[in-house]
């Protein structure tokens, strides 16, 4: 089966080089090739990549040629004789000063794109804050007041086993970032803890998220469609599973779903003025604590010894429920361990405490409402 | 211990000037020879080593999924890798070829400063032992990269970080004393006559190297203790919440890190230098131009080590410094590559062993000089930052650069040394399994990077996953080639054809022209006259 499943790759590499061989549009399925992309700078960018590209590959040919030349024609077995030249001043002048009118004429457009790409402040139509988690998004809407978390989606972590088949796997998010198209989007870069990068090649922005900093770059998005990227920056363990999602849409699509978020909100809101049930908190605390908390703390609690704490027995976790509810909001300094507040609602936060306390190896009997986390804030 | 001895000991030990019995003679040994024989056996120990975290790598990475270990153990596996090939691996090999060959180059009878030279080199085992320990410690070992950028290798990183940064500091200073010894011996022990500008290109490129080491590794072992007091003594040099910075992290790692990666190629560059005339029988073309463009190799690397840094966020002012000095570099770089292709040219070759390594080396180098150059163009450098692009080109750089010139030392200096030459065929089969295999291993991997898979990722999306099967492949066929090569060096010392002095018929220099293979214990008694 094994044997199947790996001729079948092959044929699929085998059929991907003959047809890179007869064209040069092989995309998606088989890249070979940078992303030419869909913004200027992009294009600006694949543009420069495909000079210097092919200006490294006439170089290459000529100093293989002239090896291969020597290989063939200079040896000993065919007859030659070692001549005896071992110094040339203009020869050498030559190739310093050739390679340097090539690096000038590769510097020049360089330059130009580089000045273009730093010129983030001028005329941004929409400011979108990012912010990096371990291991998730989290993106700012600035001028809107909508803040949401983007994670890796459950379907795909549902398959990490066997991905075979899964299309979009490691690539697809819960909650997609969506933007607007022919508009100057200008980036927000920020981290929370470690560095992340923030890329998405089809934007040609890839920046990194560093805490301390903020870093920002821009794109106009000039088609619409789902761009997805990664983290580029190792950031821990999950590194490889903090994908990006980008779902670009015309001005009335964005603005109605500008719309539909900011209801969501209210909705999510209201709700922390509720009374909850432990049941009804344990079922919520659950889901919250797989996707937030498992990573490091482990799907039973166990952690990871001299790593990241266990859950089962922690001090905290069994301990006073005001410093437990202070631990998870605020974090900790000096350690791994993030601030919540501002990643998950009032519900959320209630929930996964209420879970950690009465579940994981823990029966302390006890629960935080909602409102109770509202107040903390 | 020699006021002690009375003057028939002293004789005594005059009259045997081969080495002692046993084990005691490798840990008490201050001989050139001995020392560089540990230097290469634990090189080699590590290449095996790393290798086998390569293939714990590249089965993770055979298919999407994970199937053999965890994202945190993968982790680990990259750091590990990391560190283990380039301060267990290839360092010491070049240090140990520096031993062996650098007195009998000059006309010396020994290194300048022989017992400090058997202490940096009992200090790596005790150094690469602590290192990987920590694999076997509560939360793992350093799972942050070789690179280990703060605050990852700081506020979340696992407790044996700190066995990590010790496991650094031995490191260093067995290379500063090793490049003190080296310095100490070229600058004060050459041969009547030896002057600078006669000394071959192996001798130079290791002086010039050995600053750098000197110039460096007090920069990187900065580093690690600040990493140090952040973790335990309440300073905040990297942690953003206490003031500090982390990009400054990046900057200091990268002084150290960027004259690093030519720490790790200007000893190949002799290597090659002195292979290519030797098999075209013709003099190096451009002696002095080689000198000079090493010098400058070695200057630029100082200046270009933000090129690292193109997507930190830096001001545009300082992306275009970093982007013009780092494509300069190629300049001084191709100075070299033209130089050696000319000095073959209308010379009279023959293709042993050792020259198909280092035509290899010319040829892949070339590969990697010129993807360097590409990542050195900033604005491009957006799409292929820490993606299988930058893996694929420092492979090529320092895979089939770095270590070919190694192997290429090897196989053409092993007859002087023991006396024996090694299997012919063999190597050949050696040369050809390894380079097939290493391109099939890297080159895909250009391809990976260009379609958008980044680095230091334990799975990735199926789009990836035939380029990554193949690269797989060829990575544990370039593996079992090189079990295939420790069978041939223990047959190589074991026995073989007797080597004659010169060993090759166009070897230059005073190792093969004044010297019995194998030479004697004490290379140069008296100095030889090269006047």
């Amino acid at each position: 089966m094994i044997f199947d499943k790996m001729s079948g790759r092959w044929s699929v590499a085998l059929a991907g080089l003959s047809s890179m061989l007869m064209a040069s549009s092989v995309q998606a399925e088989f890249a070979l090739n940078m992303t030419e992309g869909v913004t200027p700078i992009s294009r600006d960018i694949y543009w420069l990549h495909m000079l210097v590209f092919w200006i490294c590959v006439v170089i290459g040919l000529i100093v293989f040629a002239v090896m291969a030349w020597s290989i063939v024609y200079h040896r000993k077995s065919k007859g030659a004789v070692a001549s005896n030249f071992h110094e040339s001043t203009v020869v050498e002048i030559l190739w310093t000063v050739g390679p340097l009118l090539i690096l000038i004429a590769i510097a020049i457009p360089a330059t130009g794109i580089l000045l273009d790409m730093e010129d983030a402040k001028t005329n941004a139509d929409i400011n979108l804050q990012v912010t990096g988690i371990q291991w998730k998004w989290k993106y700012t809407y600035v001028d809107e007041d909508i803040s949401f978390i983007s994670s890796l989606a459950q379907s795909s972590r549902d398959v990490i086993k066997d991905p075979t088949g899964k299309e979009n796997y490691l690539l697809e998010v819960d909650n997609p970032v969506v933007l607007p198209i022919n508009k100057k989007i200008r980036f927000l870069f920020h981290s929370a803890d470690v560095i992340h990068a923030w890329w998405v090649p089809e934007f040609a922005v890839k920046q990194d998220v560093v805490p301390g900093f903020i870093n920002d770059s821009w794109a106009i998005i000039e088609e619409p469609g789902i761009y997805r990227g990664q983290c580029a920056e190792l950031c821990g363990k999950d590194h490889g599973f903090m994908p990006i999602v980008v779902h670009a849409v015309s001005q009335e699509e964005y603005a109605q779903w500008i719309a539909e978020k900011k209801s969501e909100a209210a909705a999510v809101a209201a709700l922390a003025d509720q009374e909850f049930s432990m049941q009804d908190l344990l079922a919520t605390g659950e889901k919250v604590y797989q996707a937030n908390c498992m990573a490091c703390h482990g799907a039973t609690g166990a952690g990871i010894p001299g790593a990241f704490p266990a859950m089962t027995g922690n001090s905290i976790v069994t301990g006073d429920i005001i410093e437990h509810t202070n631990v998870v909001m605020n974090g900790r300094a000096g350690t791994a361990m993030a601030a919540y507040k501002g990643q998950l609602s009032d519900v959320d936060l209630a929930a996964v405490i209420t879970f950690e306390r009465n579940s994981l190896g823990n029966s302390m009997g006890d629960l935080v409402q909602p409102s109770a986390i509202k107040n903390a804030r | 211990m020699y006021s002690e001895t009375t003057h028939e000991d002293v004789h005594d030990e005059h009259d045997h000037h081969g080495p002692a019995k046993g084990l005691t003679r490798w840990i008490t040994t201050t001989n050139h020879k001995d020392i560089g024989t540990l230097y290469l056996w634990l090189s080699f120990i590590m290449l095996l080593f790393g290798g086998s975290m390569a293939m714990v790598i590249r089965a993770e990475l055979f298919q999407p999924g994970l199937q053999f270990v965890d994202p945190h153990f993968f982790n680990q596996m990259t750091t590990m890798h990391g560190l283990v090939m380039v301060f267990g691996a290839i360092m010491p090999a070049f240090v140990g070829l520096a031993n062996w060959l650098i007195p009998m180059m000059i006309g010396a009878p020994d290194m300048a400063l022989p017992r400090m030279n058997n202490w940096s080199f009992w200090i790596l085992p005790f150094a690469f032992t602590m290192l990987s320990s920590t694999m076997f410690m509560e939360g793992g070992a350093p799972a942050f990269g070789w690179t280990f950028y703060a605050p990852l290798s700081t506020t979340f990183a696992p407790d044996s970080t700190d066995f990590f940064i010790f496991a650094v500091h031995l490191m260093g200073i067995s290379s500063v004393m090793g490049a003190i010894n080296i310095i100490a011996t070229i600058l004060n022990m050459r041969a009547p006559g030896m002057t600078m500008m006669k000394m071959p290109l192996f001798v130079w490129t290791w002086l010039i190297t050995a600053y750098l080491l000197i110039a460096v590794m007090p920069v990187l072992a900065g580093a690690v203790t600040m990493m140090l007091t952040d973790r335990h003594f309440g300073t905040s040099f990297f942690d953003a919440a206490g003031g500090g910075d982390p990009v400054m992290f990046q900057h200091i790692f990268w002084f150290f890190g960027h004259p690093e990666v030519y720490i790790m190629i200007l000893p190949a560059f002799g290597i090659i230098s002195a292979i290519i005339p030797t098999f075209a029988r013709k003099r190096l073309f451009g002696y002095s131009s080689m000198v000079y463009a090493t010098a400058s190799i070695a200057i630029l690397s100082f200046m270009v080590w933000a090129h690292h840094m193109f997507t930190v966020g830096m001001p545009v002012q300082g992306e275009l410094y970093f982007m013009y000095a780092t494509i300069l570099i190629s300049i001084p770089t191709g100075v070299k590559i033209f130089n050696w292709v000319t000095t073959m040219w209308r010379g009279s070759m023959t293709f042993e062993t050792p020259m198909l390594w280092a035509l290899g080396f010319i040829v892949m180098f070339t590969i990697g000089g010129l993807s360097g150059l590409m990542l050195g163009v900033a604005p491009v450098d957006t799409q292929y930052h820490d993606t299988y692009f930058v893996v694929a080109h420092f492979h090529y750089v320092l895979v089939t650069g770095a270590l070919y010139s190694i192997i290429a030392a090897f196989y053409y200096w092993v007859p002087k040394w023991t006396g024996h030459m090694y299997d012919e065929k063999l190597g050949k089969i050696h040369f050809w399994w390894s380079t097939i295999a290493v391109n099939v291993l890297f080159f895909p991997q250009h391809f990976l990077g260009l379609a958008g898979m980044p680095r230091r990722i334990p799975d990735y999306s199926l789009q990836f996953a035939e380029f990554n099967m193949i690269s797989s492949l060829g990575g544990f066929a370039f593996g079992l080639a090189q079990i295939f090569f420790l069978y041939i060096v223990i047959k190589t010392i074991k026995g073989g054809k007797k080597a004659t002095d010169q060993v090759w018929e166009g070897a230059i220099g005073l190792e093969f022209e004044q010297l019995s293979s194998p030479p004697p214990y004490h290379s140069f008694t008296t100095a030889p006259d090269v006047r």
